[in-house]
């Protein structure tokens, strides 16, 4: 044999680095960078979220109402009932004398607002920079809410991020059972909109006949309890505060019925604003809303401090549960709706790794027996370099903790198929060579430089193709170009560089006399 | 073992060159009229709906099934089949749903309550807008990687050759295309990745062939292109033969045993392999001829480029001697 060339050398370390960084992929170990399986593999549920932020825009003029009204209030101004309708605030002043001091709060305190003044009628519009500030936050929030939400939970590893300029993607592997699935929905949709709101003690009477309609008209809004639709509450339609002064919220018992309920605590300033609120209204009704549904109305009975309530109702634990950790992460500014959706159950996941892994062998067995059988020794030489291949491919993936998918587990079996095509061409190169004549060390270097043209453009239209797949496509498709470019180049190394090699290794040790067993042909001169 | 010797008579492949286009042609003309006509059948992930895959205990019963689901207004028109084994079977709709809260599986699980012991293994639901946005971006990034295509080949080869290589190609994957429309397949995102492989690969062998064109212009001394052709077509013959059938192999082993959920992508690999293979023999090749591919102008310029790089040598050698 001839001394150790660099081409072998570089093959046998690239052969190594295949065999070491794949076996935490393959043994599935818990050490070591790893290729993860995609959700169509593992099982698990994706979906592409569109935020309606629309609706952030109109909570936000519910806000900024909530706040005028609170300012007005508190430096005594007094006007005429505050409406919100169609995103515009209207009120009108009763006393002249307190325009300066109007015009001053809302110049100091609220900026980005279009004033629109007739006479004492004032009507607050936002602009368009604040819109679409809102819109652009109340998407961050959608993000950040949901990601809150879904670590709390404590699944394993879900993805959630921002897609394009109003889509959310969120992924979470690992899910059993489609009882699962849908408490998991539940939690990423729940709006866990809390407010607590006045209740119209004058009109309450009334409200079973009430119209919408006639409602608004008092500034009031209709909503039904929780867990009785036909009881109606008419309710002062501007809060008296939300969930966004919420501080924290916890599963606790209730200690006669022990039934599960949610505790919640408020902030310095929405402690202020409760407290204010229950000590000028004692003997009202105030209602706990929950997601626009009543959850109780219990008359204030004194001044409430410390700033912490309850919400109770007919929980089961793991609702309580799923509230707790809605109201902890906050609202969401705007609902979220289904663009896509794909859920792989666990055994359908199993199910696909098996049928792949026995394409990948059968394919695999297949391609090196049929190489044997037509080159021989020299079909051997390929199928040695087909193997390395297969590990680099894998240890690539799992140093770039890259994402198995059924297409990419597609794409690895094409793989098989593509990659001996480069040692196909040179096998059929070295035996014209060697019919014609030339020496074996002749043929072979002769012959890997004829190839070598071919190879390389045909390689470079096919990464061409993969690339552009890869920058175009979605979710599985990504990992079906990944595998296919990944292949592509490592097949360079192992079926060109490598292959060369180890001719040049062995070199001495091919008999000229016996082309049959070498490389497989009959009656060269 | 050797199937194509080494002194095998060369085929003439150009003397029956017209044949084959019409073979080709008709082909080609025949898939055109299978997708106006027939149509694709486009899967959900291009048209938007729901597929609802559920696995029985034991044998599906698919009949009750249809009933049920075709007395509910929303799935009216759905379609449901088995699905690779009678425990198996796949629901197929338009309806979408945009509710977070409550969708079609959770609605499906109350219908099909009391058909028997079932699980719903997967659900894909797509909805028109993002139906929309894939197809658009499947189509960019086909024109686009057969853009690149081209400019790869003309730079490499030249115009001609790139021009050829293209018609090629689309003949390919219309032909493929219209094998899809006749079987009703559906077209889905794999389906898509299937089709770019094989623009790939039908490449692949062209480029092989065109290769050995290239470098029968330098070596073979006729000037005349169809002996050119088709010596270094039949040079290439045992190649393509063998390539294509390691690779069929192995795209037949995932449509044996891949499983149902890779049928489609594997069935368009098959089409595309034999289509392929045929094409770069067949196709890529005479269109070069009728092309009026002039073997003398090209060996004209191949010397001068040559003479230029002697020259642009000679400069270097001077400039590094100091003489220039």
């Amino acid at each position: 044999m001839n001394k150790l060339n660099y081409r072998v050398v570089i093959f046998l370390f690239a052969f190594l680095f295949g065999i070491i960084f794949s076996i935490p992929s393959l043994m599935q170990s818990s050490e070591g960078k790893k290729i993860t399986l995609g959700l169509d593999l593992q099982g698990g549920l994706h979906m592409l979220l569109s935020v309606k932020s629309e609706v952030a825009v109109e909570s936000k003029v519910k806000s900024i109402g909530t706040t005028i009204k609170y300012k007005l209030d508190d430096e005594d101004i007094i006007f005429d009932d505050l409406k919100i309708e169609d995103k515009s605030i209207k009120f009108e002043l009763l006393d002249k004398d307190d325009l300066p001091k109007l015009m001053k709060i809302l110049k100091d305190d609220f900026k980005d607002i279009n004033i629109k003044q007739e006479g004492l009628k004032f009507t607050l519009t936002l602009n368009n920079k604040l819109i679409e500030e809102t819109k652009k936050n109340a998407i961050k929030q959608a993000v950040d809410t949901i990601r809150n939400r879904l670590n709390m939970f404590g699944l394993a590893e879900p993805t959630v991020a921002k897609q394009g300029v109003d889509k959310i993607l969120v992924e979470v592997p690992g899910i059993k059972t489609q009882a699962d699935e849908q408490r998991i929905r539940e939690l990423i949709a729940k709006a866990a909109h809390l407010q607590m709101m006045a209740v119209d003690e004058d009109r309450d009477a009334r409200v079973s006949t009430m119209s919408e309609a006639e409602a608004k008209q008092y500034g009031d809004i209709i909503l039904t309890d929780v867990s009785n639709p036909k009881k109606k509450y008419l309710l002062r339609s501007i809060p008296i505060l939300d969930g966004s002064m919420l501080v924290d919220a916890k599963v606790g018992y209730d200690r006669q019925t022990n039934q599960p309920l949610i505790n919640f605590k408020l902030n310095g300033r929405g402690a202020k604003i409760f407290g204010d609120f229950s000590g000028k209204n004692v003997g009202k009704r105030m209602a706990i809303v929950l997601d626009n549904k009543v959850y109780s109305a219990p008359v204030i009975r004194e001044r409430i401090g410390g700033g912490s309530g309850q919400i109770s109702g007919n929980f089961t634990p793991q609702e309580a549960h799923d509230i707790a950790i809605a109201l902890r992460s906050g609202a969401l500014l705007a609902p979220v709706q289904v663009e896509e959706k794909r859920s792989v159950g666990p055994s359908l996941g199993a199910d696909s790794i098996r049928a792949s892994m026995i394409a990948l062998i059968v394919g695999f067995l297949s391609v090196v027996v049929f190489m044997f059988i037509y080159y021989g020794m020299a079909g051997v030489i390929a199928d040695i370099a087909l193997i390395a291949n297969l590990f680099l491919i894998l240890a690539i993936m799992s140093l770039f903790e890259a994402t198995l998918t059924l297409p990419g587990m597609a794409g690895i079996v094409l793989t098989v198929g593509m990659a001996v095509d480069a040692n196909v061409i040179i096998n059929e190169r070295v035996r014209e060579l060697l019919h014609a004549g030339n020496s074996i060390t002749k043929s072979i270097e002769q012959g890997y430089n004829n190839a070598f043209t071919a190879i390389w453009d045909a390689n470079i239209t096919t990464l061409i193709a993969a690339v552009v797949l890869f920058a175009y496509g979605t979710g599985p498709i990504k990992g079906f170009s990944l595998t296919i470019s990944i292949g592509i180049l490592a097949s360079m190394l192992t079926a060109i560089l490598g292959t060369h090699g180890i001719y040049q290794w062995i070199l001495p040790k091919i008999d000229k006399n016996r082309l049959d067993f070498w490389f497989g042909i009959k009656g060269a001169k | 073992m050797e199937v194509f010797k080494y002194n095998q008579p060369i085929i003439g492949f150009m003397a029956n060159a017209k044949k084959f286009a019409i073979l080709s042609l008709s082909l080609v003309i025949i898939s055109f009229g299978l997708l106006i006509f027939k149509g694709l059948n486009y899967g959900i992930d291009f048209a938007g709906g729901t597929v609802i895959q559920v696995k029985y205990k034991g044998n599906a019963p698919i009949q009750q099934i249809r009933d049920i689901l075709h007395q509910h207004k929303s799935y009216k028109n759905a379609n449901i089949t088995y699905f690779g084994s009678n425990s198996d079977i796949a629901i197929k709709t338009k309806t979408t749903s945009k509710d977070v809260n409550v969708d079609i599986s959770d609605q499906m699980n109350t219908l099909l309550k009391g058909t028997g012991e079932y699980e719903i293994r997967a659900v894909d639901m797509v909805g028109p807008a993002v139906g929309n946005e894939l197809r658009t971006k499947g189509l960019m990034a086909m024109v686009l990687s057969i853009i690149g295509i081209l400019a790869y080949i003309s730079f490499r080869f030249e115009w001609r050759f790139a021009l050829a290589s293209v018609i090629a190609l689309i003949h390919d994957v219309t032909i493929t295309l219209g094998a899809l429309a006749l079987f009703q397949i559906d077209v889905n995102l794999p389906i898509l990745a299937a089709i770019l492989t094989i623009l790939g690969y039908s490449l692949n062998d062209t480029v092989i062939v065109f290769d050995r064109i290239r470098e029968g212009i330098r070596t073979i001394k006729s000037t005349n292109l169809s002996d050119v052709i088709d010596e270094s077509v039949t040079r290439t013959l045992s190649r393509t033969t063998l390539t294509s059938l390691t690779t069929f192999f192995v795209v037949l082993t995932l449509y044996l045993f891949g499983g149902e959920l890779l049928k489609g992508f594997s069935f368009t690999l098959l089409v595309g392999v034999i289509v392929g293979t045929y094409s770069s023999i067949f196709v890529a090749s005479p269109i070069l001829m009728w092309l009026k591919f002039s073997i003398s102008e090209f060996r004209a310029k191949e010397a001068e480029k040559l003479k230029r790089e002697k020259e642009r040598e000679r400069m270097r050698a001077m400039y590094e001697q100091g003489t220039l």
